[in-house]
């Protein structure tokens, strides 16, 4: 069967598996009508669409998801010290037992559920429109699904400088289900929100984030993506950044057999930040997967990209970031940095670093990097009695720090860093 | 302490000899300074002897106290209290120096089956001994060498030395990039450490330091050999004449 034919028919099953919810408020139902007919005429995502490439999506759109046993819990979970308003999920439903009251100062906060049967203004400017906007070059189809269906999630409107952060704790419990969540955020002008988001949610994944981020807000975003090791999650966060807007978001992958994490940052409004980070740790059956687009669609505006990988026992690692400066988006400041550290010859790191540039004065450069511990650093630490083991660990962590400084705050990058190190010493038992 | 005989070392990837047959002990308590033409094979020896991957010996032995050193890994040498104090000090970004020298002292601590040192009585060490070298606490906190001038990176280097306070220290150049109110501090700290049970191996290309630093013995090493020792005359006859006599006699 042809390749196109049999993305269409894969994405009509999709469609069919799980019913598209009704009985919501109109805009909704439009909403996910819109959802419905994109992935219809784009079709399934297939291993031959231009960015899938290196990561065969066949898993995540395959019909059952798969049996994924439980990693027992070893450390304590994931920034759990720092005061915040802890919302858990388990397999992807709100469980609103195990989770804070839903309320907090200096915002709205409602189940995406909910939200869908009223009539809430802001929400129909973001819940889908987001996703649509991140449709164009690159297809999503993961993502116009997810909205098509997801009817768990929160849909967030920031109105103030919010100090505690949101933390979506997502736990497991069956060994084999389908979560599939969404979430929309709105900040308003000035507002500043930091969302958490820790665990592997199911055992296959599909989350989506849209972040309408309004003129001087404040977005910061830290998530870990659980340990358990069979797990599949395809994820896609979507941004657009009025003026002198914030966005910084890091994401930390250790373990998982396949990963898709994209991120869709829009410049909307001038003098803009976004920095997107990641750290991935990948040991055996691992494949992690960042695709990142950040469209510099108004002038004087700074995007960095920072990713690392450390891969080993034949793990493997894509990056596929872009920069694209439109020709209003004069004075951009754009940076990629892409590396990866491979622990042995059997690992691979894939990459498509990609800047196109329509603008005449702007400040772009990207790098990507791959290879293995530096043997002469090592020898300098061996040399002062460091065990080549240790020493290595300590050349892993430091390797992967330069993404981990992208967190903004102290006491998440510290709970990073513990992560890490805990990862690097098991593998040393 | 340091005995070293008949050492042939070849490089591993290349057909390339460097070392044609080294001899050389150096007594407990003793200074031995090695001078040279450029290439002769001086750093090669040190790091031969420290440890670094990439060299064949083919012939010879090198002991310290009288274990092997050749067949034991480069941490294994560190342990039993060899220490190498670079030409070329290596930058590490995103390791602190101070989680490097702590790392060092504990780990060498747990090979010779001592206890840990705690967290304070570190410090306190760390923060003694930098002083004396004129390194501030700022330097300690960042990546190891990394922004730090040639000068620096030399001073760090002795702070490690003082730290984990080993018996056979060498020191590869440490003069060179140092300005001459640094050369007083790298020669105190050396001569603070200078003890009956501890000896040093000083490569160097000028009497400048051995000014400060007086030598027991001064070899002359060329084309991987040593070709001629002697006393401290030996220096200041090369500072004054260069090479060419005493290769000229040798040959
Ligand atoms: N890894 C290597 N690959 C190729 N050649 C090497 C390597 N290591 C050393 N050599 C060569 O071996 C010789 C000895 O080098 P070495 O660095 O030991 O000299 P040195 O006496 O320390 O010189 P200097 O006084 O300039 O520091 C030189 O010719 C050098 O180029
Ligand atoms: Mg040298």
């Amino acid at each position: 069967m042809a390749v196109p034919a049999q993305k269409f028919e894969l994405a009509a099953h999709l469609l069919a598996a799980r019913p598209v919810p009704s009985g919501e408020a109109a805009w909704a139902t439009a909403a996910r009508a819109a959802a419905v007919e994109r992935l219809t005429r784009m079709g399934a995502p297939h291993r031959r669409d231009e960015y899938f490439k290196f990561t065969d999506p066949a898993a995540l759109v395959a019909p059952e998801a798969p049996a994924v046993s439980h990693v027992a819990p070893d450390e304590k979970a994931a920034f759990a010290d720092s005061d915040q308003l802890r919302l858990v999920f388990v397999d992807g439903v709100f469980a609103p037992e195990r989770s804070d009251a839903v309320a907090l100062e200096g915002l709205e906060i409602q189940p995406l559920g909910e939200a869908l049967r009223t009539d809430i203004h802001w929400a129909r400017e973001v819940f889908g429109k987001l996703e649509e906007r991140g449709q164009d070059p690159v297809h999503r189809p993961l993502a116009a699904l997810n909205t098509a269906q997801a009817t768990q999630g929160f849909a967030i409107r920031v109105t103030g400088v919010v100090r505690r952060p949101i933390a979506f704790v997502y736990e497991r419990s069956a060994d084999a289900v389908d979560a599939v969540v969404h979430h929309v955020v709105r900040l308003e002008e000035k507002a500043d929100l930091t969302l958490i988001e820790t665990g592997a949610a199911a055992s296959r994944f599909s989350g989506v984030t849209e972040v309408d981020v309004a003129d001087g807000a404040g977005f910061h975003h830290v998530r870990t993506q659980g340990r358990d090791h069979e797990r599949l999650a395809f994820t896609a966060m979507f941004a657009r950044l009025g003026e002198k807007s914030t966005f910084k978001s890091f994401t930390l992958t250790a373990n998982g057999r396949l990963t898709r994490n994209e991120q869709i940052v829009e410049f909307a409004g001038a003098e803009g930040v976004a920095h997107v980070a990641g750290a991935c740790l990948g040991d055996g059956d691992f494949h992690h997967d960042d695709t990142i687009f950040v469209t510099h669609g108004a002038p004087d505006c700074e995007s960095r990209q920072v990713f690392k990988k450390v891969l080993r026992n034949g793990a493997v690692g894509v990056f596929q970031g872009k920069i694209l400066v439109r020709s209003i988006a004069q004075r951009t400041d754009g940076y990629q940095i892409s590396q990866g550290l491979l622990l042995d010859e059997d690992s691979q790191f894939l990459t498509k670093p990609e800047l196109e540039i329509y603008a005449d004065d702007v400040k772009c450069s990207h790098g990507s990097t791959c290879g293995a511990v530096d043997e002469t650093a090592l020898f300098y630490l061996t040399s002062r009695g460091i065990p080549r083991g240790e020493a290595t660990d300590l050349l892993v962590l430091a390797f992967v720090d330069e993404a981990v400084q992208e967190i903004e705050d102290e006491g998440l990058a510290a709970d990073v860093r513990e992560r890490l190190a805990g990862w690097v010493a098991r593998r040393r038992r | 302490m340091l005995k070293i005989e008949n050492l042939h070392v070849r490089l591993e990837e290349e057909d390339k000899v460097i070392l044609r047959g080294v001899d050389l002990e150096v007594q407990p308590g003793q200074v031995h300074a090695i001078m040279g033409p450029n290439g002769s094979g001086k750093s090669t020896l040190s790091y031969v002897l420290a440890g670094r991957e990439g060299y064949e010996v083919t012939d010879g032995t090198a002991t310290l106290d009288g274990e092997d050193l050749l067949g034991i890994e480069a941490e294994e040498r560190a342990a039993l209290g060899l220490f190498l104090a670079f030409q070329y000090p290596v930058e590490i970004p995103g390791v602190t120096n101070m989680t490097f020298l702590r790392t060092a002292v504990n780990s060498q601590r747990k090979a010779r089956g001592e206890e840990e040192m705690n967290a304070a009585d570190f410090l306190r060490l760390v923060r003694e001994k930098a002083r004396t070298l004129n390194i501030d606490q700022d330097m300690l906190k960042r990546p190891i060498n990394v922004g730090f001038s040639g000068g620096e990176k030399k001073r760090n280097e002795i702070l490690q030395m003082a730290v984990l306070e080993p018996r056979m220290c060498i020191l590869d150049e440490t003069d060179s990039g140092l300005d001459v109110d640094a050369m007083k501090l790298v020669a105190e700290g050396v001569n603070a450490l200078r003890a009956q049970d501890r000896s040093f191996l000083v490569i160097t290309h000028y009497q400048r330091l051995l000014d400060h630093i007086t030598p027991d013995v001064v070899h002359i090493m060329a084309d991987g050999r040593i070709v001629q020792s002697g006393g401290p005359e030996l220096a200041l006859e090369v500072e004054q004449n260069g090479y060419g006599d005493i290769l000229k006699s040798v040959a």
